[in-house]
């Protein structure tokens, strides 16, 4: 039985969001991953150094290895961050800064401590 | 909401009073608040998530409408005492607040967190007292394939399922060593995935040894093993994943069998088709708002006394913060320091439920056996690849860190100055007992400054009110 059967989910109308470029289907609740491992991706983001595929690998915010773009903002983690309808979610390419890709400029404009 | 006061200062931040702030609402933190605020106390409760809970009592997302979320729980009952326990209090909860430092401030704390999934507006709440019950996260050592996406902690294939009623693949194996793997084992199969194995590291004969410390957690496991079997889930003791295959996702693993001495013996891998490998070696302490404020450490926990007070007064610790024991212990911890800080601010004496005090310490002793039951094999280093990806953030590999070795390092830190291990978003927490395992020494304290990453203009803003104040 899949998990929302077996829960017994009487989830909110479903909705649309984008992955790279695709419609994906949404429910109300879910965060950008779970949306995804819905759709059946795993990774959404290339690593900086070797552009390696990443996806989740902690689930509840501490290992950054699932960082993606939501509406242009790069660095989301997609454990933590519901989605809303229309969200346009994109792969994750290095910082996520095209053309700013160089030390210093990890988190590009989002610039962080910690 | 008695006596509390809310209030917007011009700067657009949220400023709450209170007298005791609990950080954290697992069942540490739970119980800490409903004993404080039972005994008098002004109780504000914090949590990052959006429904309390905290990893063992995770909700699902309010939106997903779950009719029957206890089926993928255990221990319910617990759960409905506390929650409703919660409602009926004068606790204020405050929910997706994401604390990143705790400090003194004239009369008591200052704890700033950052507020919503986006983390960009500040939040401050002062308290006289502060209870921390952080909990902990998963333990990860490497070996090859383990940043392959379709590979996830056990732990967060959990919290995923618990929280999100989501699973990554349709086919697992569970691997490591702990007492998590049962859970998130039946959990999976139950959730429908098949659960091709759970690989243990530890042998049958070593939880043997320890079956008289292990009795309290014997029934539960029991049930475990019971389910285990009902999903005809294959249980491979005293073997380990030495490799995570696929090229850009998994789509198998090698496991080996382990010698009494915890080496791979040779002839003995065999490959196992799978899309998702849930893996873990145990837990680790959530420290960072703990030391932030001075508070001693006992090895990589909290250091507390026997009423969960820290060495920094008006400061008190519980649950997995303080050491790792399973969700029973850390209701039994949150009881006592919950109990103790109510009759700090009071002028009382604590007086906690003589149940607590015997729980705990029959919880502790069967986590001291289970610590030393279900220790990671000896020889795992061995099986970690120069070319394996030790630091997942920075990319750096075991070979760079023994390169490092050979230049001179002889510890965590030089080995971190030199590769950049350690340096990256989650700043040491997923490779630092990794890279501490390959330099050969213990794993240290980490000083890490703040507990969340926090935006730059915070933290000016933050300045500057300080020198105008
Ligand atoms: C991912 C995961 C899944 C687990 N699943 C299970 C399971 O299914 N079964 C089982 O027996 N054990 C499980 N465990 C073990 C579990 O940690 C303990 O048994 C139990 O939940 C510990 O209780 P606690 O109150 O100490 O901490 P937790 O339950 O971990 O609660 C700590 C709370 O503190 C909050 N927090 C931490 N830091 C901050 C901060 N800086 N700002 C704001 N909030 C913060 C967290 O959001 C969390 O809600 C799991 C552990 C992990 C890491
Ligand atoms: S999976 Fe670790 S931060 Fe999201």
């Amino acid at each position: 039985m899949n998990p929302l059967e077996r829960a017994g989910a009487r989830p909110g109308p479903a909705f649309t969001v984008t992955f790279d470029g695709r419609p994906v289907r949404a429910l109300p609740g879910q965060t950008v991953a779970a949306v995804l491992w819905a759709a059946g991706v795993t990774s959404w983001r290339a690593t900086r150094g070797e552009g390696r595929p990443r996806g989740v690998f902690c689930g509840i915010g501490v290992c950054f290895d699932c960082l993606v773009t939501v509406n242009d903002r790069p660095n989301q983690r997609a454990c933590l961050v519901p989605v809303r309808p229309g969200d346009v979610i994109g792969t994750q390419e290095g910082t996520g800064h095209a053309g700013a890709d160089h030390e210093g400029a990890d988190d590009g404009g989002d610039s962080r401590a910690g | 909401m008695r006596g509390q006061t809310t209030r917007e200062r011009t700067t657009g931040e949220t400023v709450v009073q209170a007298e005791l702030v609990v950080i954290g609402a697992g069942p540490a933190g739970l119980a800490a608040s409903l004993a404080a605020s039972a005994r008098g106390a002004r109780v504000v409760l914090i949590d990052a998530a959006t429904e309390t809970g905290g990893q063992f009592y995770r909700q699902p997302a309010a939106g997903l409408g779950a009719g029957r979320p206890e089926a993928l729980h255990h221990q319910w009952r617990t759960w409905e005492r506390l929650r409703d326990g919660l409602a009926a209090s004068a606790v204020r909860v405050l929910t997706d607040h994401h604390v990143w430092c705790v400090e003194r401030a004239s009369g008591g704390f200052t704890v700033h967190a950052l507020l919503g999934p986006e983390q960009e507006q500040p939040a401050e709440t002062h308290a006289r007292a502060v209870l921390l019950a952080t909990g902990g996260y998963e333990h990860v050592l490497p070996f090859p394939g383990w940043t392959l996406p379709g590979v996830v902690t056990a732990g967060g294939a959990q919290a995923m399922l618990k929280g999100q009623l989501v699973v990554p693949g349709h086919r697992a194996v569970v691997a490591g060593t702990g007492p998590l793997l049962l859970p998130v084992a039946t959990g999976l199969a139950a959730a429908g995935v098949e659960v091709a194995a759970l690989v243990e590291s530890t042998g049958p004969g070593r939880l043997a040894r320890h079956a008289r410390a292990l009795t309290g957690k014997l029934p539960e496991g029991a049930g475990h093993a019971a389910r285990l079997l009902r999903h005809r889930v294959p249980v491979l003791t005293r073997h380990t994943v030495v490799r995570a295959h696929g090229d850009t996702r998994l789509t198998g693993v090698t496991v080996a069998a382990l010698d009494t001495a915890g080496r791979v013996r040779p002839g003995t891998e065999r490959q196992v088709p799978c899309d998702t490998l849930a893996v873990g070696h145990g837990m680790l302490p959530h420290t960072d708002l703990a030391e932030g404020l001075g508070c001693g450490l006992d090895g990589l926990a909290v250091a507390v006394d026997a009423e969960q007070r820290t060495d920094v007064p008006g400061v008190w610790a519980a649950g997995e913060s303080t050491g790792i024991g399973g969700a029973a212990l850390a209701l039994a911890e949150g009881h006592i320091a919950g109990c103790s800080a109510a009759a700090h601010l009071r002028g009382t004496v604590p007086g906690p439920a003589p149940a607590a005090f015997k729980a705990r310490t029959k919880l502790r002793s069967s986590a001291a056996a289970l610590d030393a039951a279900y220790a990671p094999p000896a020889h795992w280093p061995e099986q970690v690849t120069d070319d394996t990806v030790v630091c997942r953030c920075e990319e750096v590999t075991a070979g760079a860190v023994r390169d490092a070795l050979d230049l001179g390092a002889g510890d965590e830190r030089t080995v971190k100055l030199l590769t950049r291990a350690g340096m990256g978003w989650c700043q040491g927490r997923m490779c630092q007992t990794a890279v501490a395992g390959l330099t050969g020494c213990p794993p240290a304290p980490s000083r890490r400054s703040f507990a969340r990453p926090v935006p730059l203009g915070v933290l000016a803003r933050h300045h500057t009110q300080e020198e105008l104040s």
